[in-house]
């Protein structure tokens, strides 16, 4: 199949930036969306043109480097999908694609679809962890852990760090990454104790790092990859409260 | 012969304890020197690659106070690959009563590595085991649990305890983000400066020692020099070489092959392992190839037509004219054979021109027959997931026509060589996980690699490394020390060197067909005939690289041609020495299979009497024979016996 | 180096996005909890001219003998004036971080999936506040009502929404059905800010959101209409 793509070009961090056509031919429609791009780089180098940086990595869905907004939907059209396991098959000979970076304040970007998402490293560093110094660890079936909780805890867990949720809020905010952050240590007994001072920290560098509040639109959990629930941010909110509530005793 | 290698010395792990194999770890800890907490925080350690190995080293060498500089080429620590691991890690808990121990997990290892792995190093690994999975639970890892709340287990890679943990299809991500997490407080505190988007180019060694590497800045492009105590390299394997393999597209072998270069011995190239369910290719425009979880063979059958060019819909090929081949020739395992084997046989039939879907390289797994029997429903719970990501990869629905899988490289045994205290033979260059060759012989067993990554950076690397750093601090090196300016001129010249050729094919178009090479000819069967031709192929592809590759940009950006430039011209070096160790070894073992040595009924034959041995090679330079050197394998405890699953 | 993943962005402390959602929740729902008690009086228009005016009386003698004449309605208002400014100024607060965390638009505007109600909180949050700046100046104040007779607020109703003020009827409605999108998510919204959090929840906070939206909107049109209609004169 032949299309086109209109794709976000911008050379640097200072570049202003802008929207460039290109064609690209006789595309199989099973090549992924991110194969599809490689065919163009391979052309755009042998033009003697600049190819378009994009990040990905291990092209199966589960690092959450890809990241580009298609069409005006973060990872494209098809639902629980990120961009590498999009395939070129969801589209129609003649279409015009857009391609655009991750828009954030906290995601500048670094070159053409490359942001820096380094605002959610930040956030995870605030409090995103137990406390357990190799070594000190109890016996692991010291602990029971209820499998309602458990399961919960992993759904929340499977959080890939994409930016996707950023990307598609209007307000540019990662409530949801936060949230399923919070939720996931918060399920396990073992993170119980830092369990207050955790969300009050992430919400803080969350703010800090210049992430928009939530209006609890929806939109995050509509474009989430891994179908986090957006319910987690109530979670979040009443964690919140309640850790507010205990500090002030 | 000598075309290709020339015999050096012997080579010995003078590390290890000997005695009772159950106390050498024990004694190993109690004999390695200390260093006093408050001298800590001035020894500075290297630690490069953020996966389970060096993601779990750096937090852990942090926490005991170190000063630790982390470096990876993703924009977060959070993506290494080992977020990829599906199945599950191993540990040798026996909660489930079933017989299992440390020794029987020790035992398993040692076997399913073939016999060609170190007995010391492996009876560590399975007792480290254990804490790993209470180290993990304390972090919060969501395991899966039973009813009553504990950890559940299953049975994995054809063995008959049930060992494995797991979290659903992604144990490694979960494993991984516990120890970014680890990671993640120390930065937070300080005590790890993290460098993303930063890639080694080179190592330094002055005196003899490691002391530093050279890294781009991948986003500025900014060269700089960074010195420690000592340099650990956790930067995983190198399956990348044939170009399609289930590893991330960054996987590299850059870190390792530049430390080769400096002197590090570098073990068993060869052996690579190709794992049995994979998504086939599906065109000219295919970047990777995707794993299925291994599980699916505990219900799938394996067939393809008993015909060759047996171009009719599965649907219609009837029951008689079907080859459930794996069935017929290994009726006690059937489709639960090890990954070697059914790779192998996979492409046996493939060969045969037996294969179906695009380009005839693929075999069908039939759930039919257990959707007959358990119901889709019950399908569906146990295999949901995987067959929602084969269908958004090939658009064809697995309930309702057989997949089509096909092998592909998926882990390399091979890696830098270390002795029992991880060290290489560079004084100070400590290598974990993936990236050495230690615990996995020839062949590495499901579920295994999760627990070697995290056995090497939580509880062995912390010991042996303070061992080493107990003479330090050493004499701080100077920015113009003589092999600083050295090393750094040299990833220079490289850059400029790469951006200068101004050739007319791209990076891409040499890396796709050296792997070609590679699959073709040191894949899953190997000739000395073939080796002998790859290495003339790959040779003169290496030297049409360097005159006609096209490198777009500058250095002074972010340049993601640039990057692959160099890993490339790496992955050629490590190409040839792969073909030469393949053509060296002439015997079948584990993952490496040659044509040449197996038995009437074409199974893996060894040699024990001329090949328990690791091949241990030394550089000299790119267009000479590298050095073989032979560290000799004993076995006291669990005797070489011949696989054989019919 | 890039120790830029070490270095926060900003050395200044923000305030709490989510303490900023609490206080408008908090205070959204004082507001609306108004809004049905005004309701609830405003329909006493149809039992009669008496009735109604006597319920605006006893409004101002609300706490006697205990208060002064007015004095609770003094309280209320000062009360209802402070949620409205702390609402607006977290409304306020948060609609420039939002701005500022989204600097650059996307060129392909995606489909939002979120509703009409979501999507014009801030523009329906302001539509509201002219509102009630006018609705004071006209019904408490009198200033802009054509009939204007203090403690006579049946007549002042009356004349304000004769049929031949039709405009003022119009935009009265329009307002009121502004209030209602706004309240439509408010309402859920606030619930998911103070904790709500199962997905079964959601949907029973937003059935319960539109109904009482749809309530709200009902209730004070019905008396506009009912004068245009001349069921009340």
């Amino acid at each position: 199949m032949d299309i086109q793509v209109r794709v976000w070009r911008q050379s640097d961090s200072s570049d202003k930036g802008r929207m460039v056509t290109y064609d690209v031919k006789d595309i199989s429609p099973d090549a992924s969306f991110l194969e599809m791009l490689d065919v163009l780089n391979e052309k755009l180098i042998l033009d003697g043109a600049d190819p378009v940086a994009f990040d990905h990595d291990c092209r199966e869905g589960i690092c959450g480097m890809c990241s580009m907004v298609i069409d005006g939907v973060a990872h494209g059209p098809q639902r629980a999908t990120t961009t590498c396991q999009l395939h070129m098959r969801h589209f129609k000979d003649g279409d015009v694609i857009d391609v655009e970076p991750w828009r954030a304040a906290a995601f500048p970007v670094i070159k053409d679809l490359v942001v820096d998402r380094s605002a959610f490293d930040r956030i995870i560093q605030a409090g995103g962890y137990i406390t357990a110094p190799t070594g000190a660890a109890p016996e692991a079936h010291a602990t029971p852990v209820p499998k309602k909780d458990a399961d919960l805890a992993f759904e929340a867990a499977t959080c890939i760090a994409c930016g996707a949720c950023v990307a598609a809020c209007p307000n540019g905010s990662s409530m949801l990454f936060t949230a399923a952050k919070v939720a996931h240590l918060g399920l396990m007994p073992q993170g119980q104790p830092e369990r207050d001072t955790r969300v009050i920290d992430m919400l803080q560098a969350q703010d800090d790092a210049g992430f928009g509040g939530c209006t609890n639109m929806g939109e995050c959990a509509e474009v989430c990859p891994k179908g986090i629930p957006l319910n987690l941010i109530g979670r979040l909110n009443s964690d919140y409260r309640k850790a507010l509530r205990n500090s002030a005793r | 012969m000598n075309d290709f290698w020339q015999d050096g010395e012997g080579i010995a792990d003078t590390a290890a304890p000997d005695g009772p194999i159950e106390t050498r770890w024990e004694r190993r800890k109690f004999t390695a020197k200390l260093v006093n907490p408050a001298n800590r925080r001035k020894l500075t350690v290297i630690v490069v690659g953020t996966g389970l190995a060096g993601g779990s080293a750096a937090a852990t060498l942090a926490e005991a106070g170190y000063h630790v500089k982390s470096y990876c080429y993703q924009d977060t620590p959070r993506r290494a690959h080992s977020i990829a691991a599906q199945g599950g890690i191993n540990a040798a808990k026996n909660y489930r009563n079933d017989g299992d121990s440390i020794y029987r997990l020790f035992y398993d290892t040692v076997k399913g590595g073939d016999f060609r792995a170190r007995e010391s190093n492996v009876y560590r690994l399975a007792s480290v085991s254990v804490n790993i999975i209470d180290q993990c639970v304390a972090q919060g890892v969501p395991f899966a649990r039973e009813y009553g709340g504990l950890l559940d287990n299953r049975s994995f890679g054809g063995t008959q305890v049930s060992r494995t943990f797991y979290a659903r299809g992604q144990t490694g991500q979960q494993l991984l983000l516990g120890a970014y997490q680890a990671m993640e407080r120390q930065i937070g505190l300080g005590t790890i400066e993290m460098n993303a988007r930063h890639e080694m180019l080179e190592l330094i060694v002055v005196e003899g020692k490691a002391r530093g590497i050279v890294v781009r800045d991948m986003v500025t492009g900014e060269i700089t020099t960074e010195m420690a105590d000592a340099v650990v390299l956790a930067s995983g394997g190198y399956g990348n070489v044939f170009f399609l393999s289930t590893n991330a597209k960054g996987c590299n072998v850059t870190a390792s092959w530049r430390a080769h270069r400096k002197g590090a011995l570098f073990a068993n190239p060869c052996y690579t392992q190709i794992h049995p369910t994979c998504i086939p290719e599906s065109g000219t425009h295919q970047s990777k190839l995707t794993l299925m979880s291994e599980s699916l063979r505990n219900d799938g059958r394996v067939w393809v037509p008993l015909a060759a060019g047996d171009a009719r819909k599965p649907g219609d090929i009837p029951e008689a004219e079907r080859d459930y081949y794996l069935e017929r020739i290994y009726p006690s395992f059937g489709n639960l054979v090890p990954r070697d084997i059914a790779s192998r046989a996979a492409k046996n039939v493939c060969d045969e021109g037996r294969g179906v879907g695009p380009g005839g390289l693929g075999v069908y797994l039939d759930f039919a027959d257990a959707i007959g029997r358990l119901g889709q429903k019950a399908v569906e719970a146990k295999y949901g997931n995987l067959f929602e990501m084969y269908e958004r990869i090939t658009g064809e629905n697995p309930y309702e026509t057989p997949m089509r899988i096909y092998p592909a490289v998926h882990y390399t045994m091979g890696g830098l060589w270390v002795d029992y205290d991880l060290q290489s033979t560079i004084p100070g260059l400590f290598v974990v996980g993936e990236a050495n060759f230690s615990d996995h012989g020839a062949n590495r067993l499901g579920a295994s690699a999760l627990m070697q990554g995290l056995g090497d950076g939580y509880f062995v690397l912390p010991t042996t490394l303070g061992n080493y750093l107990a003479a330090g601090p050493f004499a701080t090196v100077p920015q113009d020390h003589e092999a600083v300016v050295e090393a750094r001129r040299a990833v220079e010249d490289r850059i400029s060197r790469f951006l200068s050729i101004d050739g007319d094919r791209t990076v891409d178009s040499f890396h796709r067909e050296l792997g070609h090479i590679m699959w073709e000819y040191c894949g899953m069967e190997r000739t000395e005939e073939g080796l002998t031709k790859a290495i003339g192929l790959i040779r003169s592809l290496r030297d049409e690289f360097w005159q006609r590759v096209k490198v777009p940009g500058t250095g002074e950006q972010l340049n993601q041609n640039l990057e692959k430039a160099g890993r490339v011209a790496d992955f050629f070096e490590l190409g040839e020495l792969m073909c030469i160790d393949a053509l060296h070894r002439r015997e079948s073992c584990g993952g490496h299979f040659r044509a040449e040595s197996q038995s009437e009924d074409g199974e893996a034959l060894r040699h024990d009497d001329e090949f328990s041995y690791v091949a241990a090679w030394e550089y000299f330079g790119a267009d000479r024979k590298p050095t073989l050197h032979k560290e000799q394998l004993e076995f006291e405890y669990v005797h070489p016996s011949t696989r054989s699953y019919k | 180096m890039a120790a830029a993943a070490a270095t926060p962005a900003r050395t200044s402390k923000r305030t709490s996005s989510v303490l900023l959602k609490i206080l408008m929740a908090g205070t959204g729902i004082l507001l609306v909890l108004f809004l049905f008690a005004h309701m609830i009086g405003n329909l006493k228009i149809f039992f009669g001219e008496e009735t109604f005016d006597h319920y605006g009386h006893w409004l101002r003698t609300i706490g006697s003998p205990a208060l002064p004449d007015e004095w609770f309605l003094w309280i209320q208002r000062g009360g209802l004036t402070l949620a409205i400014v702390a609402h607006i100024v977290a409304a306020t607060i948060l609609a420039r971080r939002a701005r500022a965390a989204r600097p650059v638009r996307y060129a392909h505007r995606p489909k939002v999936q979120a509703g009409y109600a979501a999507r014009t909180m801030r523009w329906g949050g302001v539509i509201v506040l002219l509102f009630i700046v006018y609705h004071i100046l006209d019904l408490t104040t009198l200033t802009l009502n054509p009939n204007a007779e203090s403690g006579k607020p049946y007549a002042n109703i009356v004349a304000d929404f004769a049929p031949g003020r039709w405009y003022v009827t119009l935009f009265y409605a329009i307002s009121i059905i502004a209030v209602g999108l706004h309240l439509r998510h408010g309402i859920w919204s606030a619930a998911r800010t103070l904790g709500q959090q199962t997905a079964r929840g959601q949907r029973i906070g937003q059935g319960i959101a539109l109904l009482l939206s749809l309530v709200l909107v009902v209730g004070y049109l019905a008396v506009p209409f009912a004068v245009l209609t001349g069921l009340v004169d």
